[in-house]
Formats: C-alpha cells, structure tokens, sequence
C-alpha cells in the first residue's frame, strides 16, 4: 500500500516516537564517530590512522577478509546452486546449517575454535605440535574463523534468487545451443546479480567487524594478530579516544558505504528484498 | 518453484563431485567446532558441568544474559512494530532516510557502536554527563537516596547494548507483512464499528502476530549471544553486568577450559533451541499464508 501523509495528531505523535527511539540509538552514535574522530583536527586524525600498529591491524584485517569473502562467495554459489536446483537427501539439514553462525554467540564460535585448533587442548592437538603450524594465536586461526562466521551471507541472498531464475530462459539458451556455462553467465547470472551483490557486500562487512569470535582466536597480540575491531577496543581501553574514533571511523564508513550499496541494489527492480538475517 | 528438477547436463559424477566438495566444506566448517565444543562437555562428567553451571558467578550471569536479552527483545518488538508502522503508512520527512538506518546496526561493527554508544550516554558522555553525580539528573538522584547511578555501568547498559544490536530484527520481520496488509479490511471493519484500538488488536495484530513472534525469537538470540557491545559498555562487574558470553570469556582467557565449556554448552543449546523455534515459526507463517 501507499504510505498516506498522517491526518491525526495521534499518527504524528507515533512517528515522533519511533523517530526519537532511532535517532537517540542509531543516528546520534553514527554522528559520535565520525565527530570524535575529527574533534582532534586533521592532523591527529592521520597520525592515528598511519600509526604502525593501526596500518598492522588494517593489512591484518584486509588480509583475512580477502581470504574468507570470496571463498565464501565461490562456495556460497555453489551450495545455492545445488540447493536450488538440485533434489538430495539432507537439504533441509544443508539449509539449517547454513543459518548456523547467524545464531551462535561470536564468543562460543571463537571458543571453539580454541577447542579444534589449541596446539595443547585442541582436537588435533598432536597433529599441530608436530606439524609445528600455529593456527590460534595467528593468521590462520584468525582466517578459519572469518570463513566460518561469513559463511552463510552470499549462499542466503543468492538461493531466494536463484529460485525465482525462470527456467524457460536457460532451456531456450541450451536449446539455441549454448553451454552450460554459457547459459549460466549470459541467462542465470544477469537475475542472481544484485543477490550476489548485496550478499557479498554483507559478507565483507561482517568479516571486516567481526570482533567476538575474533579476540578469542587472536590472542590479541600488537603487531601481529591484532585485527583493526581489536585496535579500536585497545586504545579505546587505553584512553587514546582519538585514536580509537579515528580507526573506528575507517570501519563505519565501510558499514556507511555498504548501507549505500544495500539501497540501491534494493532499488533495482526485480531484485530480492528479503530482510538480512544478522549482521 | 515448480516440482520438476532435472538431472544436470553434465554427467553425475560432476554433480556428484561438486555436491561431495559442498557437503564436506560445510560439514568441517561447521560441524568440527559443534562436534569439538561436544567432546568438551562430554568428557565433563555431568555432576560436574553441574557444579561448574550452578556456581553462583555462572548462574548469574546466565540469568542476566537471559533477563537482559529478553528485555531487550520485548522494547524491541513494541518500538519495532511501530518504527514499522510508521515507515510503512505514513509519508513524512525523512522517511527513506530513517528507512535505511534501521540497517545500520547489522553493518556497523559493534566495536564502533560501543564507543559511540559510551561516548554519549557514559560517564562524562555527551548525554550521560546529565547522569554523572556532580550532574542535573544524577544530583537529583543522590539527593534522594539512589546513590551513585551509572547508565552504562549497570544492567540498563547491558540492555542498551542489546537493544542496539538487535534492533533491525522486529522492524524487518513486520514491515513486508504491513506492506501486503490492504487498508479496505480496516476500512470495512471501521464501518462496522470498530473502534481504532479494536481495529489494531482483532484485524491488524493476528495478522502479524507469527512475524513478530520470529523477530523476537531472532533478537533474542543474538541479544543472549552479544559480546562486543556489552564487554565495552558495561565494564562486565560480577554480579551485576558480567553476561553469560563475557563470563566465557574470562574463563577461556584464564585457561579454564571446563568452565567456559559448560557455559558455551548453555549458550549453544539455546540458540540451536531457537534456530529451530525460528525455522517452525517460518513453516507456520508458511502454512497461514498458503491458507
């Protein structure tokens, strides 16, 4: 239905409600970031930025979010792929345990990981100790954890869209001939784009502010494990606020930036507008 | 869609293959950690998982994760039915604006958050000065007897911190269900008689009824999972701010292992609990639309 100018005081009195609740929760906060960031003028602003810890936590967190997105892009496509047109036994256990790390807390996600990978507690404890592989404590732990807490966001979108592909289209494309893969890239993919687009703006989002799973598996080493959400919470904890606004306001663009993205590929037409499940 | 799958083109043991590699993938990124977090408890026997659960710093902080994020979930459900209420019927000034920013606490890091939320309404914070002993509302409030309040030291921060990261859930659950709600139906039932507040509560309320029902039931998971809002916010005091997830925490960083197994164990169960609480709520809604 159409939204209708509101006739009633009552009706203004509701908007004002709702519009106080998100400014004093969401909007203000959003406004605190960026205005604490450059409270300290410009200069202090990139002293934070370029200090070498921060640049280390930046190239850490780059490193691993380029790691885990487009491995969770390529596999997302494929197990919605296989979900949607596929028939087999175990779908509907596929489909649960993809929502799986929407709903566990980011600290048990984090410690269990400890419980697979600890050199001395873990499950392959043995087999790490003589490999001599640091996986907690280190990148990979760090990367591992990432792919697990990104997983579900491109296969989420992409699967609702992929459903709707009308089959008529590729059957006439194999029929002119066209290869499996021709038919997928010139027919079946122009409809899954902006699902594709927006699962994986959503998916580098979350793994560029992952924090809980984050500081269990990191150990929180400066210089080495310390990701760019730890920085922020370290010299947030240390008192340098404007070090910690400044990083902070690195992150919240990107959140700013792929809110931008969000509606406008929402805005095409025919794309799927189904709520993101988590953050 | 239609019931008719067709055999890939390619041959089976491609399909086969590619199925084989998705399974797998999924089976030991998801899987191992259960099956590892499983083994864990199982070696603890039961007497003392029960001991480590029901010691008073554990229980607490379980109860106050579940209080909290059922707090949270209800002021959530109530301002999110309205914020999309608002955002669906009524045409005013900044209306895709506020649209869009309902979002915001999925993409915004709750690092961020916290430091913003902290910077406002914390000690000395732009707000939360006015809260501050020496300041208006909190004079007032030693003046007659409440002693030293602190808004984010104390469970109200612990609520604030979930509120914020849960926020989008309800709003998102409701509005595609408004937006298909036809005004003729209250309209008809106007004519009838009905009076606004019975319209709301026999017309409109059972027809979102199972949407609301799924937005709290995802709030309050991800509010009993929250950690980086809560751990900056609260300052995680026993007894009185210290969460389930921030207690697990703790316990790992101080290498006890078995104490933050059998809380991880609780805090699993209940989001498995609700994982399938949300998915039979999804089934339903199904079924009530199919009607």
């Amino acid at each position: 239905m159409k939204p209708r100018t509101p006739s009633h005081w009552i009706q203004w009195l509701l908007i004002a409600i709702g519009m106080t609740f998100l400014t004093l929760v969401v909007l203000l906060p959003v406004i605190t970031v960026f205005g604490e960031a450059l409270a300290a003028g410009l200069a202090a602003y990139w002293g934070s930025i370029t200090d070498p810890d921060a640049l280390h936590a930046l190239r850490l967190t780059l490193l691993i979010t380029a790691i885990a997105v487009p491995l969770n892009t390529v596999f997302g496509l494929l197990v919605s792929w296989l979900l949607a047109r596929h028939n087999f036994r175990g779908q509907a256990l596929l489909l649960a345990l993809l929502d799986l790390p929407l709903s566990i807390s980011p600290i048990v996600v984090g410690f269990m990981m400890i419980l697979i990978f600890s050199p001395e507690m873990g499950l392959f404890a043995d087999a790490i100790q003589r490999s001599g592989l640091r996986v907690v404590f280190a990148t990979p732990g760090l990367a591992i954890t990432l792919l697990f807490v990104t997983v579900p966001f491109v296969a989420r979108e992409v699967y609702p869209a992929l459903q709707e592909v009308p089959r008529e289209e590729e059957e006439a494309a194999r029929c002119l001939g066209a290869s499996g893969w021709r038919t997928f890239w010139s027919v079946t993919f122009p409809h899954i784009r902006p699902a594709l687009i927006y699962g994986v703006i959503l998916c580098t989002a979350r793994a560029l502010g992952e924090f809980g799973a984050i500081s269990v598996v990191s150990g929180k080493i400066i210089g080495s494990t310390n990701t760019l959400t730890l920085h922020v919470e370290r010299t947030y904890l240390e008192y340098d606020a404007t070090a910690a606004f400044a990083c902070a306001s690195l992150l919240g663009s990107v959140a700013l930036l792929s809110l931008a993205v969000q509606t406008l590929v929402r805005m095409i037409p025919g794309s799927d507008s189904s709520p993101p499940l988590s953050g | 869609m239609s019931g008719e799958r067709r055999r890939p083109r390619w041959g089976p043991s491609w399909a086969l293959g590619l199925r084989l590699g998705a399974t797998l993938y999924l089976g030991l990124l998801l899987g191992l950690p259960l099956v590892a977090l499983g083994i864990s408890a199982v070696r603890l026997p039961p007497q003392k998982l029960w001991a480590l659960l029901s010691s008073e710093l554990a229980a607490e902080a379980i109860r106050l994760s579940l209080r909290s994020a059922t707090v949270a979930a209800l002021i959530n459900t109530a301002l999110g039915l309205l914020l999309a209420w608002v955002l669906v019927r009524y045409r005013f000034p900044g209306r895709g604006f506020a649209d869009a920013l309902v979002d915001l606490p999925f993409a915004m890091p709750g690092v961020v958050a916290a430091i913003a939320l902290m910077r406002l309404y914390g000690p000395g914070g732009h707000l939360g000065q006015y809260l501050d002993p020496d300041g208006p509302i909190g004079g007032w409030l030693a003046s007659i007897g409440a002693g030293e309040f602190s808004f984010t030291g104390s469970r109200f921060g612990v609520v604030l911190a979930m509120v914020y990261a849960t926020l989008p859930f309800v709003v998102r659950a409701v509005q595609p269900v408004l937006i298909t709600i036809e005004p003729e139906v209250e309209e008809a039932a106007a004519t009838l008689g009905a009076r606004p507040p019975q319209v709301f509560a026999m017309v409109l309320l059972p027809q979102f009824v199972p949407a609301l029902a799924t937005g709290f039931s995802l709030a309050l998971a991800r509010g009993l999972g929250e950690y980086g809002l809560v751990t900056i916010i609260t300052g995680n005091i026993p007894f009185q701010t210290l969460t389930a997830t921030v207690f697990v925490y703790q316990r790992f960083e101080e290498f006890d292992f078995d104490g933050a197994t059998a809380v991880s164990l609780v805090l699993l169960i209940a989001s498995l609990g609700l994982l399938v609480l949300i998915n039979g709520l999804a089934l339903w809604y199904r079924r009530r639309l199919a009607l």
